[in-house]
């Protein structure tokens, strides 16, 4: 195996060490950080099943941020079906067999992958000419767009400019996923998206990215308003 | 009314979201609390030497408190759905009172503390340390924030400013820089009973003169009692009621309505006051002090539940917080809170109240919904009560009633500008501007469907909106609470 090759396997398993461990302990510290007080914003359903129900519809749709802000929504909403999307058409390299219907989405998902451009350019131009997003983004807000942005075009690169050798990528991320690494293509374009993509899964657990996890714990929109019906002792005790 | 030295805004450009102008309410400051007041509530008397690490400290301390303030410090993407929400960013243009600037201000201490990437990367992350210019920055603008929740319902996260701002108040509190308003009315509390200031004789008097003028009005007897022991219901309701105008003629109200309904009920001069300040001051303890207050009114006076009056935050804290702080409330027949509204409304479904509702043909009224109602609390069963029960009173006692649009009504409903510890003097630009949004769809009903009276339920919006109406030429008599409506409308001895 090449010094190269060994590099990466080494901090592909770092990266996802990072990425499975810091998420967990972000998220697990939300989970465990008390609540004494009930401050679900209402009118909230009165039941578990009743406040699900209400999320996943407007979780799905991303509700709150469509009867907010519907310019950001249509960039937002985008990026979040494309990043589906994404997912869907990558999954194939890190299976064997490939189920037959990941098979017949490839053509649908190629097309929404294709997209990536255009919602995070929205989204980027708008922090910069919008005075109000422009006064609260900082580096970070467009350097998570930008390596996004960066990872899409070296990807469809990778598929419209300089093909990469498919077979040898698939045999290098099967290798590592079943523990057993075989040689990285020395392919550049490959190299370069699958760098980017390291560095995001290091960056995704220390930044504002982890709204991914937290949108489910936040108290706010998953509190059952069961005042009426229970009775909530204070988890502390007394103060 | 003084003539003011600021602008007022435009009604018509109220609810237009403004551009950009940094610092344009930075001078908008309140007046500190002075030392003996701070150490009444145990806060230090002064800003403590090394404050800078010890606000940090609390910061620390808060957000393993609450899980709230943890979340909220790190989920926020900065979308900007929240930005123009806010009626102080709309009313003033200031950036930082968008409510995501307003969290920035907290945000940035917490990166440079409790974040690898503040750690490592400084002001390039956005991160800041505590100093004289964050604090600066911190006694501001989170005393331009009403904790109206309203923000949170536009933000994908559900993340509230009024956890944020509650958090900011506390810590500032803890190193000793406090706001008198709140700090003062809290010591009034704990001294008196209410946060007036009223002794129990002025609070007899009152009520013996309220007897006799409705008496003369009416021909009923209807009692006003005090500390009466055994009595059926205790009825706590903010101090205001008691003395403010137009707040007593719903206290009027509320006597007819247990006159009529034949149930026996008590003022308590221990608890006189409904209001719970300890809210807006983000301590817990103070909070559960208050209340402990109207705990021990209800067990001294023997009574078998609890009603409370119109009030929008209190009735956050009785109906969410209550139990939390001082329950269970075993020792009373029922032992979760009642809102005077839900009371009355049941006593309408059943058909024990007779209304002549022509009394209050001369007012077209619209509803108000205050944020704390609205937004952090409910009456009834199902949700979405706290809408529907004040309006159903309404049709049942006004022949014209009329619903304000859409965009600012029961969840989207806009504060009053004055809410959260904010309804003071030296804040009154700030009072006007926050106003102006609320306002501005009160003067489309009163121009379009000849509106002239809008009825709410909170103590704190009938006071601000008395107090700036006039500001927009509109007249103070335009406020009303809803038992004041009821209050015209029932008859007496009829059933």
């Amino acid at each position: 195996m090449s010094a190269l090759t060994l590099f990466y396997v080494g901090t592909s398993y770092l990266c996802a060490a990072v990425f499975f461990g810091g998420l967990s302990y972000r998220l697990a510290g939300y989970a465990a950080t008390p609540s004494p007080l009930r401050i679900p914003l209402t009118p909230q359903a009165t039941t578990v099943f009743g406040v699900i129900k209400k999320n996943a519809v407007s979780m799905a749709v991303f509700r709150a941020l469509f009867i907010g802000e519907r310019w950001t929504w249509v960039g937002g909403y985008s990026l979040h079906v494309i990043f589906v999307f994404v997912f869907l058409r990558h999954l194939r390299l890190f299976i064997n067999p490939v189920p037959e219907f990941l098979v017949d989405l490839q053509p649908l998902a190629l097309l929404f992958a294709a997209l990536l451009p255009l919602p995070v350019l929205f989204l980027i131009s708008r922090r910069m000419y919008v005075d109000r997003y422009r006064y609260i983004s900082s580096g970070a807000d467009y350097f998570a767009l930008v390596l996004l942005l960066v990872i899409g075009l070296s990807g469809l690169a990778l598929k419209f400019v300089s093909h990469s050798d498919l077979v040898g990528v698939k045999e290098f991320l099967l290798g590592l996923v079943l523990l057993s690494p075989v040689e990285m293509p020395s392919h550049p374009a490959f190299m370069l998206h699958f760098s980017l993509v390291l560095l995001l899964g290091f960056y995704f657990p220390f930044s504002k990215l982890v709204h991914a996890g937290g949108v489910f714990l936040s108290p706010t929109t998953t509190q059952v308003e069961d005042n009426r019906e229970q009775i909530h002792a204070n988890p502390r005790g007394g103060n | 009314m003084a003539k003011p030295i600021f602008d007022i805004p435009n009604l018509d450009e109220a609810l237009k979201t403004p551009a950009v102008k940094k610092g344009a309410s930075a001078h908008l400051k309140i007046h500190p609390a002075q030392p003996p007041l701070m150490e009444k509530l145990g806060f230090p008397p002064a800003l403590v030497e090394g404050w800078q690490k010890k606000a940090v400290e609390k910061l620390g301390e808060l957000k393993e408190k609450y899980k709230s303030l943890k979340l909220f410090m790190e989920v926020c993407v900065k979308c900007g759905s929240c930005a123009d929400k806010c009626h102080y960013y709309l009313g003033t243009s200031d950036p930082n009172n968008m409510p995501v600037g307003r969290q920035e201000l907290m945000r940035k201490v917490y990166r440079k503390n409790f974040t690898v990437g503040g750690a490592l990367f400084g002001k390039l992350a956005n991160a800041e340390e505590m100093d004289e210019e964050t604090l600066k920055e911190w006694s501001t603008y989170f005393y331009q924030c009403s904790q109206c929740r309203r923000c949170s319902v536009f933000c994908p996260f559900g993340i509230d400013t009024a956890e944020i701002t509650m958090a900011a108040r506390e810590i500032m509190d803890s190193i000793g820089a406090g706001h008198k308003y709140s700090v003062e009315i809290i010591g009034k509390v704990h001294d008196v009973g209410n946060n007036l200031g009223i002794p129990k004789p002025a609070l007899q008097s009152t009520l013996d003169f309220l007897e006799e003028d409705v008496k003369e009005a009416t021909g009923a007897d209807v009692k006003f009692p005090l500390d009466q022991e055994g009595a059926d219901v205790l009825f706590i309701t903010p101090s205001a009621d008691f003395f403010s105008s137009p707040h007593v003629d719903s206290l009027v109200g509320y006597a007819k309505v247990f006159h009529a309904a034949g149930i026996g009920f008590t003022f308590s001069s221990h608890a006189s006051e409904f209001a719970n300040f300890g809210m807006f001051v983000g301590n817990y303890d103070q909070m559960k002090k208050i209340s402990e207050r109207i705990v021990q009114a209800a067990r001294d006076l023997k009574v078998k539940r609890i009603i409370v009056g119109e009030c929008g935050h209190a009735w956050r804290v009785a109906y969410s917080f209550w139990e939390t702080l001082n329950g269970p409330f075993d020792f009373l027949d029922v032992k979760k809170p009642m809102h005077v509204c839900e009371f009355t409304h049941d006593l309408i479904k059943k058909g024990a109240l007779t209304f002549d509702k022509t009394a209050n043909d001369e007012f077209t009224v619209t509803y108000h919904d205050s944020c704390n109602v609205a937004r952090a609390s409910r009456m009834g069963d199902a949700p979405g009560g706290q809408f529907e029960i004040p309006r159903e009173i309404l049709r049942a006692v006004c022949n014209k009633y009329v619903e304000m649009p859409d965009a600012v009504n029961r969840q989207k409903t806009f504060c009053c500008g004055g809410g959260g510890g904010l309804l003071t003097d030296e804040l009154m630009e700030l009072r006007v501007k926050g106003a102006a949004a609320k306002t501005s769809a009160l003067k489309t009903v009163m121009q379009e469907k000849g509106v002239n009276t809008m009825a709410m339920i909170c103590a704190i919006c009938k006071a601000q909106f008395s107090k700036v109406l006039p500001y927009y030429e509109i007249p103070m008599e335009t406020v009303a609470g809803i038992h004041q409506l009821v209050s015209n409308a029932i008859r007496l001895g009829e059933k």
